[in-house]
Parts: C-alpha cells; sequence; structure tokens
C-alpha cells in the first residue's frame, strides 16, 4: 500500500532533481557568461519561479494550461513543476558556488589554451560542486518533502495513498504518523549519503602529504 | 638571432589611470629578460597583456613573424596565438581539482586533444624535469609553495611554448623554498628557453638573464644586455633603483 506511493515519490524525486541540476547548470552558466537576452530570461525565470508558490505552480500547469488545450498527464506534470522549481533554487546555489571559484583558474585555464566552455567543464564546474554539494544536499531533502504537494494534482504518491487509505480504515492518527516515518526514513537515508559525500569530496582535498 | 616576439607601444588604461604608456620591446629566441621596478610601474600588466589577461587599449604583438593588432585582435587570433605562450603566476594557480600530473597534462588532452598516454608520458617529463615525478599524485594542497611553483612551471613546459612569462615566481614563497624554484627556471634558461621573467630577487636578475629592461611608470625607462645596465647604468633612475635594491638587501 505505502509501497505504491514509494515507487512514485522516489522516481519523481529523482527524475526531477535530475532535470532541475541540468537547468540550475545552465542558468547559472548562462547569466555568468553575460549573454545578452538569454541572462535577461534567466533572471525572469528564478524571479517568477522563487516568488510563486510551489503549489500554485503546480495548478498552473495542471489546471490551468488545459485552458489553453495543453494538456499533460498527472506525473510528467509533476516533473516539469517539480524541476523548473528546483532548478531555479539551485541555479542560485550553482552560481554563488561558481563565483566563488578563484579569478586565477579561468586565467589559469586560457593561458593552458583552453576555451571557455572547456575551463567550465574541466576545471570551474568540478570546484563549484564541492562547495554547492552541502547546499544541494539540503535542497533535495526539501524536495522530498515537496513532492507529496502532487497528491493535489492528483499523482497517487505515497500521501495521497495514505489519504485513501485513511479515508477507508478511519485511522488517521495512525497512518499519517506511518507516512511522516517513512519520509524520515527518506530524508535519514539522504543525509548519510550527504555526510558520505561530503567526506569523499573532503579526501580529495584534505588527504596529508604524508605518503 | 631569430626574433621570436616583439612588442610596440603598448597602451592600457584602468579606468583612466595610464598604466602602460607606450611600451615596446624586442625578445630574440633563447633570450633570458628580467623585467625590473618599482611596485606599481605596471610589470605585470605589461605581461597579462601579452597573455591577453587583460585587454590592451592598442599596440601591436609580432610573434614568429605574424602581427595582431591587440586593440582589436579576434578570439580566433587570441587563441593561436596563446597557444604560442605559457604564463606561470605569482600564486601559482595550479587547477585544484587536478592532480600535480593531470594539472600539466590538461592543456595537451584538454586544449589540444593529445591522447592521454601520450600526454602523460610527456607530462611525467615534464615532472621529472622539476624534480617532482614523485609527485605525480599529489593533489596542490598536499604539496609545499615551492612544489606547487614547480608544478606550475612544468604545466607551462608541457605545451612547449615558443616564450613563457613568468610574472614574480618566487614573490609568493618562504625564503627558504625561492631557491629550488629558482633553480628550475635557471636550468631552463641553459637550456635555451626563451623567457621574459617579472622579478625582485636582484641575483637572480643579474647572474641568469640575458637582457634586463627597468620600467617604471608605466614606460621603459633603460633597456639592454643584463651586465651593461647592471654595471652601468645609464639612467639615473636606474641607478637608483638598483641602489635601493642593493640597500634593501643588506
Ligand atoms: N584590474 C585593475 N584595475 C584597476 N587598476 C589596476 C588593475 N590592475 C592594475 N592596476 C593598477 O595599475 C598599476 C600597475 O599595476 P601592476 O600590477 O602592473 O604593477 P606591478 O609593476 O606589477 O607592481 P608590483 O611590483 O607591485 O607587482 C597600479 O597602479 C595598479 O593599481
Ligand atoms: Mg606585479
Amino acid at each position: 500500500m505505502l509501497l505504491a506511493g514509494i515507487k512514485v515519490t522516489i522516481p519523481l524525486t529523482i527524475i526531477s532533481f535530475s532535470i532541475a541540476m541540468v537547468i540550475a547548470v545552465v542558468v547559472a552558466l548562462v547569466q555568468l557568461a553575460n549573454i545578452r537576452g538569454l541572462k535577461q530570461l534567466a533572471r525572469f525565470y528564478i524571479w517568477v519561479v522563487r516568488g510563486t508558490p510551489l503549489m500554485v505552480q503546480l495548478f498552473i500547469v495542471f489546471y490551468g494550461l488545459p485552458n489553453l488545450g495543453l494538456v499533460i498527464d498527472p506525473f510528467p506534470c509533476a516533473v516539469v513543476v517539480f524541476s523548473l522549481n528546483e532548478g531555479a533554487y539551485c541555479a542560485e546555489t550553482m552560481r554563488a558556488a561558481i563565483q566563488s571559484v578563484p579569478q586565477g583558474q579561468i586565467e589559469a585555464g586560457y593561458c593552458v589554451g583552453m576555451n571557455y566552455l572547456q575551463i567550465m567543464w574541466h576545471i570551474v564546474l568540478p570546484q563549484a560542486f564541492r562547495t554547492a554539494f552541502p547546499p544541494l544536499s539540503n535542497s533535495l531533502i526539501g524536495m522530498v518533502k515537496d513532492t507529496s504537494l502532487a497528491a493535489n494534482i492528483t499523482v497517487t504518491e505515497m500521501l495521497m495513498t495514505t489519504q485513501r487509505i485513511v479515508a477507508y480504515y478511519y485511522e488517521a492518527l495512525v497512518l499519517y504518523c506511518e507516512v511522516a516515518l517513512v519520509y524520515l526514513l527518506f530524508c535519514t537515508v539522504l543525509t548519510w549519503v550527504q555526510r558520505w559525500g561530503e567526506n569523499r569530496l573532503d579526501i580529495t582535498r584534505r588527504k596529508g602529504a604524508q605518503a | 638571432m631569430k626574433e621570436i616576439l616583439r612588442v610596440e607601444n603598448i597602451h592600457k588604461q584602468f579606468e583612466g589611470l595610464e598604466v602602460l604608456k607606450g611600451v615596446s620591446l624586442t625578445v630574440n629566441q633563447g633570450e633570458v629578460v628580467a623585467i625590473l621596478g618599482p611596485s606599481g610601474s605596471g610589470k605585470t600588466t605589461l605581461l597579462r597583456c601579452m597573455n591577453f589577461l587583460e585587454r590592451a587599449d592598442s599596440g601591436c604583438l609580432t610573434m614568429d613573424g605574424e602581427t595582431f593588432d591587440l586593440g582589436r585582435i579576434t578570439k580566433k587570433e587570441l587563441a593561436r596565438l596563446r597557444r604560442k605562450t605559457a604564463f606561470v603566476f605569482q600564486n601559482y594557480n595550479l587547477f585544484l581539482n587536478k592532480t600535480a600530473l593531470q594539472n600539466v597534462t590538461q592543456g595537451l588532452t584538454v586544449a589540444r586533444k593529445m591522447p592521454r598516454a601520450q600526454a602523460e608520458e610527456i607530462g611525467m617529463a615534464m615532472l621529472e624535469k622539476v624534480g617532482l615525478a614523485d609527485r605525480a599524485g599529489y593533489y596542490p594542497h598536499q604539496l609545499s609553495g615551492g612544489q606547487q611553483q614547480r608544478v606550475a612551471i612544468a604545466r607551462a613546459l608541457a605545451t612547449d611554448p615558443e616564450v613563457i612569462y613568468f610574472d614574480e615566481p618566487t614573490s609568493a614563497l618562504d625564503p627558504e623554498l625561492i631557491g629550488e624554484v629558482l633553480g628550475v627556471i635557471q636550468q631552463l634558461a641553459a637550456e635555451g628557453r626563451t623567457m621574459l621573467v617579472v622579478t625582485h630577487e636582484m641575483r637572480f636578475a643579474r647572474n641568469v638573464s640575458t637582457h634586463t629592461l627597468f620600467m617604471e611608470g608605466g614606460v621603459v625607462v633603460e633597456e639592454g644586455p643584463t651586465k651593461e645596465v647592471f654595471d652601468h647604468p645609464r639612467q639615473e633612475r636606474t641607478k637608483a633603483f638598483l641602489q635601493g635594491q642593493e640597500e634593501s638587501r643588506a
């Protein structure tokens, strides 16, 4: 029963977050590369997404767009909204992380003959990801819980599944606590993964020069 | 002697502050040019303009017989020109997410699309040259300042540039580490590398460079064979500067 929800919640989170990361990197780079027009577009996107509630965004895409003849199934619709929403927040995280990479790294890249994209890909982004890892993990954990909002657009994720069972058995307290525990479990696992990841990233940074 | 690099009349200003007021210089193959001058005289800016880390307002640069207008050089020309030069920074600027060996091979594998095995062979040879073959797998933060700067020199050598620019390669180092870096540069000089070295190390300039150029206030005050500039400076300003350096060391 809750398993059905798990089958939706986890893929929804993973797929959406993966797309969000791609959006985040592209939007961050577009802003920093100072491409006219595109940069304004990126700012506008972040402004709108961060300035409106996630729930409203879900409703607009799911219930609103059909008025324009655009009907999307619940699950893909949730993926689109969560990706776009998370992408905007992560773009700001990535932008700050990229800007924290010293200018000298970029200059050294140019001096060995690399071009802008090569420098970004091989030098700057790997370093930026290391800086951005903790805040991005935070966003991911937040997102796991936000996926419960998808119940509002009829995605049968965990919360929706629970609601249905509650309607049948009237055991609200027990069942909602149970679903809360499942969320807690997911987030705990993610926290472990985060810690493990941070340690790994640290190894390349701190491993002493004893050898 | 074959002329490899000529710069004519470089001008550069930062928000109205004129930092380079028409600097010209010529470098022949195999020469080691020491660039001296007081702080703020524009030495760093000159090197940065020559490698386009800073865009000059005007001036010409001739490299290997090909002349470029610095004021309106295109991205393509710039990339082509950069492949013939290398830059060693005051604060090393090693790629922090790469090992010593990867730092050295990056310009080959990424920028020049060389197969990795071949690049690593060259990379190891260059690390060997600077005495750090045993540190190939180390990350920059695991190396001392002197070692980092030697890796940076290996990185500069890997692409076999026509000219290597050094901007105060030892001024961020603890005194006891300066020698190892200067030793490497001296070795390169002996091998006939063409180099431009901004430095405050007078003894090094005097012993290693073939030519010396003294800058002040954005102009070249004096230039010539090192021995002449040091032993018989013609300009009062040069004399005063060299004397000042002499005293500050005593
Ligand atoms: N990016 C910049 N923006 C504004 N002014 C700059 C910039 N870079 C350099 N300057 C100014 O240009 C002048 C020359 O600086 P430069 O770094 O070339 O001197 P330098 O001869 O290398 O000095 P030092 O021996 O201290 O390294 C200085 O007055 C400096 O303040
Ligand atoms: Mg300087």
